[in-house]
């Protein structure tokens, strides 16, 4: 395997559970709801992932059981701000702390024992294509799956009528209610998608990216997932580009540390956060783009007048 | 008028839908009292009322947002429980909300397909071409709703209303966003609809317009049913009082000409650029406003108003000083508290949030407007005593109605709370007071004594700028009326000179004037 084609595909490797988790977000996001709880969901994703993997020695039982710890959390958050009201930014910042710290707790028994892992398609013939082989052919299936939920995303949210639906609400709760929708229903259902999609990115950490729990393995993934909506104005296209950039600087900085280049290394370990900022100010300056993408009710509670 | 004889005739003598008691309670407020009316089949029937009256409470409980405490709703004679909005439209009930219930991120065909049964993409904008234009309101389904004017947006709400074929649409106060000429183009659509057999339940608190449309008319007074008339046997004076419940007394305007002809305030060449994609740019308005008069400037939403009063007030500070002066003073780069201190007032459109913070006490929402003119009141130290003074002066002469002293702003109703904002302002004694919608959303009686209060503030030596959707108030205290459209502002003329038809067509824009408006918007739509 060449130097280039290695660098490729860490970068994909490492942008995937960026993208998985920023979709599921998105979608929550569109349908109004803010989920700052993201990193928390993904802690509790990675580590019932793990351990069920190492229980069970059945990695994709882990895989079902991380997109399971995602989804309890969500709806813990749902419950919280969607039923009983309570404040969108408090309770996901509370929820990303609880789940951080329950991760932490469940997973005391697992730090450094080695893990089950989802290795590599491994395609006879087509895998063994000098460098497009490998890249395009040899991934692991999670990988694939989320391009494919990429897709699947765009064609639900601006080609189907659920999709329509969902935007409606995150546009205008209250009229979206005056038209006999069930608000409450469609963003529990968003918010436990990004629940699904948090665990998922977590139980990808864990599973295949570096197969091994360790504490705060997410290491801020969560937050750069949440910034990725925002800089790709709600749309799951952009979250694939974004993610792709931010894993494509965060890989090239880790080479260039490597090779000792002349910059200092605390500014490389920036790099890929600047470069997140700058562009996200750049594409900010569409206005008009930004006003039809954001979700109006972003964040904002609804209680029905009945 | 004949038209509208020839449809009395249209309608139908069979009772559609018919409420009995009902009856909606909010804590210790009973918002729909007993309320017993029925509504025939296709006829325009009024729902006539202040604010506050139970209007907008009743036709949430018919449209099944609102579930009654009491009482009994029958369609067609049998009783129905409507328990959403969706099983009103599965009965035939179609409404048109005052405030629009249109997702702005969306276009024109998704806003109507959310509304519908699911269908293709194609068929669904082919019936919407079709549709608005036999009646009347040409529509492009691909348009984004973010980018239609307020009357192109009212046509998306009734097409999308059309398309559900009710037998009887609910219409909330639809020509309050509308020039005089496009609220004719809508009695020519409702007409119609009445004439196909439609039933139209019209809430309205404009007499002219009950007057000219309505076969019957219900006024609703503090949440009771006051009396079913006939429109045509009453008079605009005799539906006023039975809506108010006393006689409602004009204006007394004595001494319109200008005590003295100094001019207070002045704009010249005054232009502003939009800060958002939505917003209106103001190019090279001209105005001067003299001591001892009351300038209207007329026009419809969304053509720079708040941009306007934003530019005055200070809000967004003008490029060059020689933009604005106040008493010769050039101050187009002062910010608010400046142009405070020179003597001028302002009062925004919005009353919560912008014209006074609903969490603050009224003796603390004093303060805001004060803490920065070097007024006695909060020099330094906030004087709790002369500001708490002010609140009950203020409440006193003009008759806030308040549930204890010095509540806080979110305790008043929309009217009191307008009435507090005014006061707090005029009891400044300005020498300018500019007024963005003095009276949006207040009833009868409140509206009478802000309108009173501008005028005698003028005619003590005053410049009174207000800012206004209502011809009808700006014909009423107005002494000049200027009009602004997209931007720029006609010359001002005085009141008398002017007809209510010339200042619709400025409202809709000069162009208008040529070739009248449903000319131009065909040629929109094709």
């Amino acid at each position: 395997m060449g130097i280039i084609e290695g660098i490729m595909l860490t970068v994909i490797t490492a942008a995937t559970p960026l993208l998985i988790a920023a979709l599921g977000e998105l979608v929550a996001e569109r349908s109004g709801v803010l989920n700052l709880g993201v990193e928390g969901m993904m802690a509790v994703g990675a580590v019932c992932g793990f351990a069920v993997a190492l229980e069970t020695g059945e990695p994709w039982l882990g895989v079902l059981a991380a997109i399971a710890g995602g989804v309890i959390m969500a709806a813990l958050f749902g419950v919280v701000t969607l039923i009983f009201v309570a404040n969108q930014v408090a309770s996901g910042l509370a929820l990303t702390l609880f789940g951080l710290g329950l991760s932490g707790m469940l997973g005391s028994a697992y730090v450094g024992r080695p893990g089950a892992r989802i290795g590599s398609l491994e395609l006879p013939v087509l895998s063994d294509i000098p460098i497009l082989g490998s890249l395009v052919f040899g991934l692991d299936p999670i990988t694939y799956f989320s391009i494919a939920l990429a897709a699947g995303v765009w064609f639900f949210l601006f080609r189907s009528r659920g999709g329509l639906v969902l935007r409606a609400v995150g546009d205008s709760h209250a009229s979206a209610h005056a038209l006999g929708y069930n608000v409450i229903g469609v963003r529990f259902m968003a918010v436990l998608f990004g629940g699904a999609c948090a665990g998922l990115a977590g139980g990808y950490l864990s599973l295949v990216y570096t197969p091994q729990w360790a504490q705060a393995m997410t290491a801020g993934r969560g937050w750069i997932a949440l910034a990725l909506v925002v800089f790709a104005t709600w749309l799951p296209g952009r979250v694939v580009l974004g993610a792709l950039l931010f894993g494509a600087v965060s890989i090239l900085q880790l080479h260039a540390q490597a090779i000792g280049v002349g910059i200092p290394s605390q500014f490389l370990t920036m790099l890929p956060y600047l470069t997140t900022i700058v562009v996200l100010v750049i594409i900010s300056r569409n206005r008009l783009l930004l006003r039809v993408n954001t979700p109006a009710c972003l964040g904002q509670p609804f209680v029905p007048d009945r | 008028m004949d038209q509208a004889a020839s449809v009395a005739t249209a309608a139908g003598d069979t009772v559609l839908l018919a409420t009995d008691g009902l009856t909606k309670r909010f804590g210790s407020l009973t918002a729909c009292d007993h309320i017993s009316l029925d509504i025939r089949h296709g006829e325009v029937h009024a729902l006539l009322g202040e604010n506050g009256a139970g209007k907008s409470t009743l036709v949430k409980m018919l449209y099944g947002s609102l579930a009654p405490d009491d009482g009994h709703i029958l369609w067609e004679g049998r009783p129905v429980t409507i328990s959403s909005p969706a099983e009103a439209r599965r009965l035939g009930i179609g409404m048109v909300f005052q405030h629009f219930s249109l997702f702005e991120a969306l276009s024109v065909a998704e806003n109507i397909a959310l509304a519908l049964p699911p269908r293709g993409r194609r068929e669904l904008s082919d019936t919407i071409r079709a549709v608005s234009r036999e009646y009347g309101l040409p529509l492009d389904p691909s348009a984004g709703v973010a980018d239609l004017s307020v009357g192109e947006r009212q046509r998306v709400e009734i097409v999308r209303c059309l398309l559900q074929e009710p037998r009887l649409i609910i219409m909330d106060e639809p020509t309050s966003v509308l020039t005089p000429q496009e609220a004719d183009l809508l009695f020519v659509t409702l007409r119609r609809l009445s004439a196909e057999g439609v039933a139209i339940l019209y809430i309205t608190h404009r007499l002219s317009e009950v007057l000219e449309l309505a076969h019957r008319a219900t006024i609703l007074r503090r949440g009771k049913v006051v009396e079913t008339a006939d429109p045509k046997a009453e008079s605009a004076k005799s539906l006023a009082a039975m809506m108010v419940g006393s006689d409602v007394g004009g204006i007394e305007r004595e001494g319109r000409e200008p005590v003295e002809a100094k001019s207070r305030l002045v704009l010249r060449d005054l232009s502003l650029p939009a800060d958002n994609p939505f917003a209106t740019t103001l190019t090279d308005i001209t105005l001067t406003v003299n001591a001892g008069e009351v300038l209207g400037v007329a026009g419809v939403a969304g053509n720079g108003q708040s941009e306007f009063f934003d530019a005055i007030s200070g809000e967004r500070p003008l490029a060059r000083d020689d933009m604005m002066q106040i008493d010769g003073k050039a101050v187009g780069r002062a910010g608010v508290n400046a142009r405070r201190r020179l003597g001028a007032a302002f009062v925004p459109e919005e009353r919560i949030g912008h014209g006074a913070v609903p969490g603050f006490r009224l003796s603390e929402n004093v303060v805001l407007t004060r803490h920065g003119t070097g007024e006695q009141i909060a020099r330094f130290i906030i004087d709790r005593r002369a500001a708490r003074d002010v609140e009950s002066r203020v409440g006193e002469r003009f008759d806030v109605r308040r549930s204890g002293p010095d509540p806080k702003a979110s305790a008043l109703s929309g009217g009191n709370l307008q009435k507090f904002i005014m006061g707090r302002e005029i009891d400044r004694t300005p020498g300018i007071l500019v007024v963005n919608q003095p009276t949006w959303g207040v009833d009868a009686g409140a509206a009478r004594a802000i309108r009173q209060a501008l005028v005698d503030l003028a005619r003590n030596g005053s410049a009174v700028l207000i800012i206004s959707q209502d011809l009808d108030e700006i014909f009423e205290i107005a002494d000049r009326v200027a009009v602004l459209s997209e931007g720029k502002l006609s010359p001002a003329q005085p009141t008398e000179t002017l007809t209510a038809e010339q200042v619709g067509l400025l409202m809709g824009g000069v162009h208008h004037a040529h070739d009248g408006l449903p000319h131009e918007e065909d040629a929109r739509a094709s």
